[in-house]
């Protein structure tokens, strides 16, 4: 197998139901996801793709398939090894944060190294260096009812960050974010995504897919198109912006 | 570059053509850098010609120093209270999804999944510009409004798709 294929799926499918009730979640979805790359999942409600997520995290198991992560077969693992896949090498980022609201930024950082049995020393530096990174040291102490919607989800991501995760998985992580939130998001992604970090996004918003590395669609479970955006247009920002005559 | 917007600039105080330059890129940020330079000196003897801008004098390096007439004054005020409307070409567009079903020239699917791909390369250029700007810069909030404006047309596109894939399933 390639060495820079770090997610991959063959004719992986997710179905609910039997008979005339039958859903096909995922359908025969084949699919490799680059190490590094910034991969976006669009099409509208319902067409599979928080299913294709979940599948690719070890939240859900398939009907059928295969699927790989960093060349290790994860369709068969029992609940347990899945649990220690989602633990040590998946990171989520959910729409509506999941932080808990009883604690502090910091101590929502540290719980996912406290879980994986990291030393609480360990898992204190390393929440301080993570919220260092998602710009947010300042407000370690405060509860997530203190921080603004832009500011749970880059806790959120920096918590996904926690135990060095090889991929990031994240389901609508701007969708409850106004412009100037989702813009601090889309910053932190670009920065994560230029240190090499991959991160697969289910979205709706059109800003994420724009500065992803690829963008595919899905309609009715299935893959249904892929789009390269590297280089732009090239055309001057002037132009846009109706300036030019 | 409409002649009002270079009057505009000269507003607060009698400047010379380079001041005016560095006002304009001061507001308009990565937006400014593909102006043409040398169209500022032409608008601005344009408007002199039409006395809207006169020379107040010009300094030991012979630049000039302009300023706004009474009239151009006026042309100014009367700028700032115009309503402007976006220009929508959302209707050629559409024709030519109908034409290309009826001749049966091309699939108006395509033709939609070519246009997203476009508007998409767009967004990705000014959504990579806004994220370099600072909060709250002048050109972060023209982005911004650019932004906003590709989605909406991207996601009108969706909704072209989904009709002509309907009426395509019902042929």
């Amino acid at each position: 197998m390639n060495e820079s294929v770090l997610l991959r799926a063959r004719g992986l499918r997710k179905l609910y139901g039997s008979g005339e009730g039958l859903v096909r979640a995922v359908d025969d979805v084949d699919l490799d996801v680059m190490r590094g790359e910034m991969l976006a999942v669009m099409g509208p409600s319902g067409c599979g793709k928080s299913t294709l997520l979940h599948l690719l995290g070890g939240l859900d198991r398939p009907s059928a398939g295969e699927l790989s992560v960093a060349g290790r077969r994860i369709d068969q693992l029992s609940e347990r090894a899945l649990a220690q896949l989602r633990r040590h090498e998946v990171g989520f980022v959910f729409q509506a944060y999941h932080l808990m609201d009883e604690l502090t930024a910091q101590e929502n950082v540290e719980l996912p190294a406290l879980l994986a049995g990291r030393a609480p020393r360990d898992a204190k530096r390393r929440a301080r260096q993570l919220l260092d990174q998602v710009g947010l040291a300042d407000r370690a102490d405060h509860l997530p009812s203190a921080l603004s919607g832009g500011q749970r989800q880059r806790v959120a991501i920096a918590r996904a960050l926690a135990n060095e995760p090889v991929v990031v998985l994240a389901d609508e992580p701007t969708g409850n974010l106004d412009s100037a939130a989702t813009l601090e998001v889309l910053r932190l992604f670009e920065v994560l995504h230029n240190g090499g970090l991959t991160l697969v996004i289910v979205t709706h918003d059109e800003r994420i897919a724009a500065i992803a590395d690829r963008l595919i669609s899905m309609r009715d479970g299935a893959l249904v198109d892929e789009t390269r955006l590297a280089g732009g247009t090239r055309r001057s920002l002037a132009d846009f912006a109706g300036l030019e005559s | 570059m409409q002649q009002e917007i270079v009057l505009a600039m000269l507003a607060k105080e009698p400047s010379r053509a380079f001041q005016l330059r560095s006002r304009l890129d001061d507001a308009l940020g990565p937006l400014a850098e593909g102006l043409n330079a040398g169209h500022i000196y032409v608008t601005l003897s344009r408007l002199e010609k039409a006395r809207l801008v006169a020379v107040a004098g010009a300094d030991g390096a012979d630049t000039k120093v302009y300023r706004l007439t009474a009239a151009g004054h006026e042309r100014v005020t009367e700028w700032l209270s115009e309503v402007s409307s976006p220009k929508p070409d959302l209707a050629e567009f559409h024709l030519k999804l109908i034409a290309a079903a009826a001749a049966g020239l091309a699939d108006p699917i395509s033709i939609v999944d070519l246009q997203r791909r476009e508007l998409l390369r767009r967004l990705r250029d000014v959504q990579q510009a806004a994220m370099a700007e600072p909060n709250e810069s002048d050109a972060g909030l023209v982005l911004e409004g650019i932004v906003l404006r590709l989605q909406a047309d991207l996601r009108w596109l969706d909704s072209c798709e989904r009709v002509w894939s309907e009426r395509r399933s019902k042929r």
